[in-house]
């Protein structure tokens, strides 16, 4: 094999004849198969949530869609702001679910903060987190998260995450995409609608999402596309500038965090690039030539997307059952 | 085959052993790769790194957590060993924590 061309995005016209066909798609699977009629999304503001809340109105009728704001303390004023703006462009129906009070009560941030406080024993509630992966491209390092803390006063004090602590930061964080999916389908249930989920290729291949929290969905009707082809579809929904231009964000921690820092090794068009390839069995000597990387660095990031395939495949994982039942005319892989 | 009370291959291998899954035929040797191997994840790696530096008395710097120091029971041995010897007598109570 000599010479790799990047080529990740649709090619002209094709882009349209995606559009429609997931919103064929997307009639069949949630009218024709789930009997549902309509679905919920939870928006984000980012372009994700955006293209398949946009998807889901052209298929059902923006009557039959519900934007649902699902902000809390921690979240970015972006998120509502431009959540707000995508489903006045579709003129979707909405609804403001605020999951601060629900986040107190079960103890997301305090669980969180207790564990934080076994490692930097001076973070206070009120002080700022995030958590962060070494860069792969930076060298060899395995890929354990260390926690960034930030005090009102705006010093930075960074640790590695011991074991339990690391376990708990997450078990207590992934209280927010689980109570998020509570109320989408609470929502959904109202309504007779599907909840539609929003992860693109990278996020569903590479398991960027909490079991049970934003993995659950009834229909996910972007985890087939790159983020690449994200972004073109976006263009052509008329998705706007601003949502489009905004850096991919975790939206997760306190701190801002990019999904670089806290989980892909590498802006997302390199990274789909990196994952077509890795398909492929496009040799880490072409890869790198045509990204500007060198082969080491290509094949660190194979390993990677390997690794976190390997970690995936729990989060994918149905109830397993001992002995399936078999039910006639069931729902079977 | 390891009978050296100080060195560390059997009691990592014990470790393992008991605290992850090795599936039936699945070798367990001193070069069996535990990312290759799908013995253990980045979880796990980080479970091996707190019971390394609490059991030999070490502190393990950032730079030292790469695969050629923690992907077999062999290069972690080795690892283990080159830290004692760079820490020289201030081992931690490594010989302590061996007679429990």
């Amino acid at each position: 094999m000599t010479g790799w061309r990047v080529d990740v995005g649709f090619a002209a016209g094709e882009a349209e004849a995606e559009i429609a066909r997931i919103t064929a798609a997307l009639r069949d699977t949630v009218l024709g198969r789930l009997h549902r009629r309509g679905a919920v999304i939870a928006l984000s503001g980012g372009v994700d949530s955006s293209v398949v809340a946009a998807l889901c109105a052209r298929a059902f009728g923006a009557d039959r869609v519900l934007g649902l704001f699902l902000n809390e303390a921690e979240s970015s004023p972006d998120t509502v702001r431009l959540a707000r703006r995508v489903a006045d462009q579709l003129a979707i129906p909405t609804a403001d679910e605020p999951i601060s009070p629900i986040l107190e009560a079960v103890g997301c941030y305090a669980r969180r903060d207790a564990a934080i406080h076994t490692v930097i024993p001076r973070y206070r509630a009120g002080w700022q987190c995030k958590l962060v992966l070494p860069r792969v491209l930076d060298g060899d390092r395995l890929p354990l998260f260390s926690i960034v803390v930030q005090s009102p006063d705006g010093e930075q004090i960074v640790a590695r995450l011991p074991h339990a602590a690391y376990l708990q930061v997450v078990a207590a964080t992934s209280f927010k995409q689980r109570v998020r999916k509570m109320l989408e389908y609470y929502h959904a249930d109202r309504l007779h609608h599907a909840v539609a989920g929003t992860p693109n290729r990278l996020e569903y291949d590479q398991g960027f999402f909490v079991k049970n929290g934003d993995g659950a969905a009834d229909v996910k009707p972007i985890a087939h596309l790159y983020k690449t082809q994200v972004y073109q579809l976006a263009d052509l929904l008329g998705i706007p500038d601003e949502v489009r231009e905004r850096a991919p964000t975790t939206d997760t921690y306190s701190l801002p965090q990019t999904q670089e820092e806290f989980f892909f090794s590498l802006p997302y068009g390199q990274m789909d690039a990196c994952l077509l390839a890795r398909d492929h069995g496009v040799p880490p000597s072409l890869v790198a030539e045509a990204l500007g990387l060198t082969p080491d660095q290509v094949a660190r990031v194979y390993r990677d997307i390997d690794a976190k395939r390997a970690a995936a495949r729990y989060l994918h994982a149905p109830p397993l059952l001992i002995d399936p039942p078999g039910i006639p005319g069931g729902w079977g892989p | 085959m390891h009978d050296d009370p100080t060195d560390p291959q059997r009691h990592l291998r014990d470790f393992i052993v008991t605290n992850f899954y090795i599936p039936d035929g699945q070798p367990l040797d001193e070069v069996t790769s535990f990312l290759d191997a799908g013995i253990i994840d980045s979880t796990g790696v980080l479970e091996l790194v707190a019971h390394v530096e609490s059991r030999y008395g070490i502190t393990i710097a950032d730079h030292e957590l790469i695969p050629s120091n923690f992907d077999s029971i062999g290069a972690l041995a080795r690892f283990i060993q080159r830290k004692r010897g760079r820490d020289g007598g201030s081992n931690g109570g490594f010989n302590d924590r061996l007679a429990r």
